[in-house]
């Protein structure tokens, strides 16, 4: 009996023990810093409510064959190109073709300007038609798009210099762009048109207007998924039904414009701060401005804030090593827009645990991808190599804060 | 609600119902009515479990009874957002077995998960003794691949979550309409047993579904398979035991066919794509101290278009090991062989084999766990299991895993 006893009492201590400290033993929530999830601060209740719908239609929501899939497709949901709303993987990436200059894509009606290399049982994917160049390219991360979205057309203006009037070798243009109508329903308060055209941002020739199309564009191209946005069917290029709730694309815009912007880590440290200094010093900032500023948006939060992707949304002819051939709207084929360096730190958690950076992922590391900087980088790239190690390591750093 | 049968399930409470009543009734009258007791000799393989279960059987009537209800109550949290506590009604299940003539015997099996929210028959068949060594057996069969979707009898284990390899790779409890044979011989210590059956079976939903992975249990949810073969082809499920009164049991199962519907009308759809399934399972108690070793391991393969996303692998593995430890047996208040245990599960599942193409990096989509336990047995019927899990689950890229505990408190009994 006093063995009963015993042992009872033994398992009646321990599973006492496990009600006092139960939360104790569950696992810590990661440090805000090192992820890109979550919601900007300051929304109101009925935006996390849409917030949160459209975290679940973004990251959980899986397209089958019947949910509208393909048949031609590159993705079966957003996150997987996305994951963790950071940047894609290889394996997950994609190629556009086509189109060579400024009088638009040749191989529309050969399944242009995305290649769908993925098909449905049953069906055969597409192949790359003979003659058409083409990039291969990787999803951007998805955090702070609102702010990027916020920003006013009149002050990209301000930050372009097309004539390179400051002789520091850098001539960032806007890009000037048509737009589908879809689009022109919802331009953002002062937007600016030119002739017709409008300021685009998105992508990675900036080659998009709002995070509508984006996203529009992404169901359609990307996942094979009509809406009334884009109700085309990549793979009869008949118009069809839409196969996702306007809702739903509208949730998901709306998450995307109030994901959180990455936060910093290591901020003050001294190494970091030495190489936010170089940052600036061998000009790396013209391009990866720093600090941009929003202007009226209709999402209170998003309104006339000052915030540090660390880019400047503008088009730049990069050399001919990153020249693939190929161009979208009126970029030339060397030019691609600056792409935000914040949350750069955090890539390689939303990669596998590697960086896969540029345009396509061929730069397996931060100074990997310095070292292909060409065109108007050219001399910021040289200012590098001609740092010392130290010196590397300290902007390397600073770069691994972002 | 999802209900996997073709059956209705009111009507088999009710008939349910009706002979407890008979027994009832019948007890009014004097007649004993006893629990069949489980099987414990060594004779006994996995393969058995299906009958042998603590029935209520009355002397006068060839219609025994039983079931078990399994409930528990859950406190988990995953990346430090805590989920809470729930109470969760996870399984209530029916068995009703007759014999009805000598050499053919029937039983059924109708499971009620998480309240009603699926109901099923996961068994129903009719079985004819021909000799130790040849049975016929047809109606709706357990596939006998592995041990676990044979044996899963919530009051048997000591744990509250089935193993992740069983439920979530493998499709356990996997039951489709099919026919075969099955038999057993012995010689010395030695115990041999075998199973094969043809069976409907797995359709394209196991690589087309919002699991976003291949995922075998996926196909649970075609209530099809118990009128026809999605793909128009047998599904081929076989095992082999072996069992060695000393050393314990070990079997070989295999389970394949073809999956997808690759005609329609007279047209092509696609070709021919085939799933393989290969498994091992023991189980052994060490006579010197008690302790019991269950476990299993399973290799998938599938035939993936390879125009279709790698997110869909071709490739998966797992396995789940159990020890248990029991560190009590005596008499404790009215119970005469009440047992305590303490016991430790290891769940590793890989749902995505083998390397990307473009990077040649390993794929992620895998799990590891692990689940001390302590449970204690008032009879060998009834378990009261408090369990502690700790999972760590990797997205397809192989990021940083997310990680997930849970307190688990329930109970699981025979009735």
């Amino acid at each position: 009996m006093k063995t009963v006893r015993f042992s009872f009492s033994i398992v009646a201590t321990f599973i006492l023990l496990i009600m006092i400290s139960c939360d104790k033993t569950m696992p810590f929530a990661p440090e805000e810093n090192t992820l890109l999830d979550g919601p900007i601060e300051g929304l109101s209740t009925e935006q996390q409510i849409q917030f949160l719908k459209g975290d679940e239609a973004f990251g959980d929501d899986i397209f089958t064959v019947e949910k509208g899939l393909g048949p031609l497709f590159n993705a079966n949901s957003c996150a997987s190109c996305h994951a963790g709303d950071g940047k894609g993987h290889p394996f997950i990436g994609f190629t556009r073709f086509g189109q060579t200059d400024a009088t638009g894509n040749q191989f529309l009606n050969q399944g242009g300007p995305q290649l769908q290399n993925k098909a449905i049982p049953g069906y055969q994917p597409e192949q790359l038609p003979v003659g058409a160049t083409f990039s291969k390219l990787l999803a951007p991360a998805v955090t702070g798009l609102g702010l990027l979205d916020a920003v006013s057309d009149a002050y990209l203006i301000s930050l372009s210099d097309p004539n390179d009037t400051n002789n520091d070798g850098i001539s960032g243009v806007p890009h000037w762009n048509n737009i589908p109508d879809y689009a022109k329903a919802q331009l953002r308060p002062n937007t600016i048109s030119n002739n017709g055209k409008y300021i685009t941002r998105f992508g990675k020739k900036g080659n998009a207007y709002s995070l509508l199309q984006q996203t529009a564009e992404a169901y359609n191209q990307d996942m094979g998924v009509a809406s009334i946005f884009e109700a085309i069917d990549t793979y009869s290029g008949l118009e069809i039904d839409p196969e996702i709730a306007t809702q739903q694309i509208n949730d998901v815009v709306f998450y995307l414009k109030t994901l959180k912007a990455p936060i910093r880590r290591n901020e003050s440290d001294l190494e970091v701060l030495k190489g936010e200094q170089l940052f600036t010093q061998i000009n790396c900032a013209s391009c990866h401005t720093p600090t941009l500023q929003t202007g009226f948006s209709a999402i209170d939060v998003l309104s006339n804030k000052k915030f540090h992707p660390y880019t400047d949304l503008l088009l730049h002819d990069m050399g001919a090593e990153l020249d693939d051939g190929y161009t979208e709207g009126f970029a030339l084929t060397s030019e691609w827009k600056t792409p935000a360096l914040w949350g750069l730190g955090l890539s390689k958690d939303s990669q596998g645990g590697r960086y896969f950076l540029m345009h396509d992922g061929r730069a397996t590391s931060i100074e990997k991808a310095i070292l292909l900087h060409g065109g108007e980088a050219l001399q910021s790239k040289n200012n590098y190599k001609q740092l010392s190690e130290a010196k590397q390591q300290q902007l390397l750093k600073f770069l691994e804060s972002l | 609600m999802k209900t996997f049968t073709y059956y209705n399930p009111k009507t088999y409470i009710l008939g349910a119902l009706l002979i407890t009543n008979l027994l009832l009734h019948s007890q009014k009258k004097s007649v004993d009515i006893t629990r069949v007791k489980i099987d414990t000799s060594a004779t006994q393989l996995n393969m058995d479990a299906t009958y042998n279960r603590p029935f209520l059987k009355s002397g006068k009537v060839a219609v025994a009874l039983g079931g078990y209800l399994e409930a528990n109550s859950m406190y988990s949290s995953e990346d430090g957002v805590s989920e809470g506590l729930s109470f969760q009604a996870r399984r209530l299940t029916l068995f009703m077995s007759a014999t009805i003539s000598k050499r053919i015997k029937f039983l059924s099996e109708i499971e009620f998960e998480d309240g009603t929210k699926e109901i099923g028959i996961e068994f129903a068949a009719i079985d004819v003794a021909l000799h130790p060594a040849l049975n016929l057996r047809g109606g709706i069969i357990m596939n006998p691949i592995g041990a676990f979707n044979q044996n899963h009898d919530g009051p048997k284990w000591e744990f509250v979550e089935r193993p992740n390899m069983a439920s979530e790779m493998l499709p356990a409890t996997w039951s489709n309409a099919g026919f075969g044979v099955y038999g057993k011989t012995y010689k010395g210590k030695w115990t041999l047993g075998y199973e094969a059956y043809l069976s409907n079976g797995f359709d394209n939903t196991i690589i087309n579904n919002t699991e976003n992975k291949t995922f075998l249990p996926a196909a649970k949810e075609n209530e099809e398979r118990f009128e026809e073969s999605n793909s128009g082809k047998a599904l081929l499920s076989g095992k082999i035991a072996l069992k060695n009164r000393k050393f314990g049991e070990l079997g070989f199962s295999y389970m394949g066919g073809v999956y997808n519907k690759f005609e329609a009308g007279g047209a092509v759809l696609d070709k021919q794509r085939k799933l393989h399934v290969f498994a091992i399972d023991f189980n052994t108690t060490l006579k010197k101290t008690g302790t019991y070793i269950v476990g299993e391991y399973a290799f998938v393969s599938v035939d993936v278009p390879e125009t279709y996303t790698q997110q869909y692998g071709n490739k998966q593995q797992g396995f789940f090991l159990d020890i248990v430890q029991p560190i009590l047996k005596q008499k404790v208040l009215d119970w005469e062989k009440a047992t305590l245990n303490i016991a430790l599960r290891l769940d590793y599942v890989d749902w995505n084999l083998g390397t990307f193409n473009e990077t040649q990096t390993n794929i992620g989509e895998e799990l590891w766990a692990i689940t001390p336990a302590i449970s204690f047995r008032p009879t060998s019927q009834s378990v009261f299991r408090l369990n502690y899990r700790y999972q760590w689950q990797t997205d397809v890229l192989g990021n940083p895993p997310g990680m997930k505990a849970a307190w688990l408190f329930g109970f699981s009994t025979y009735f």
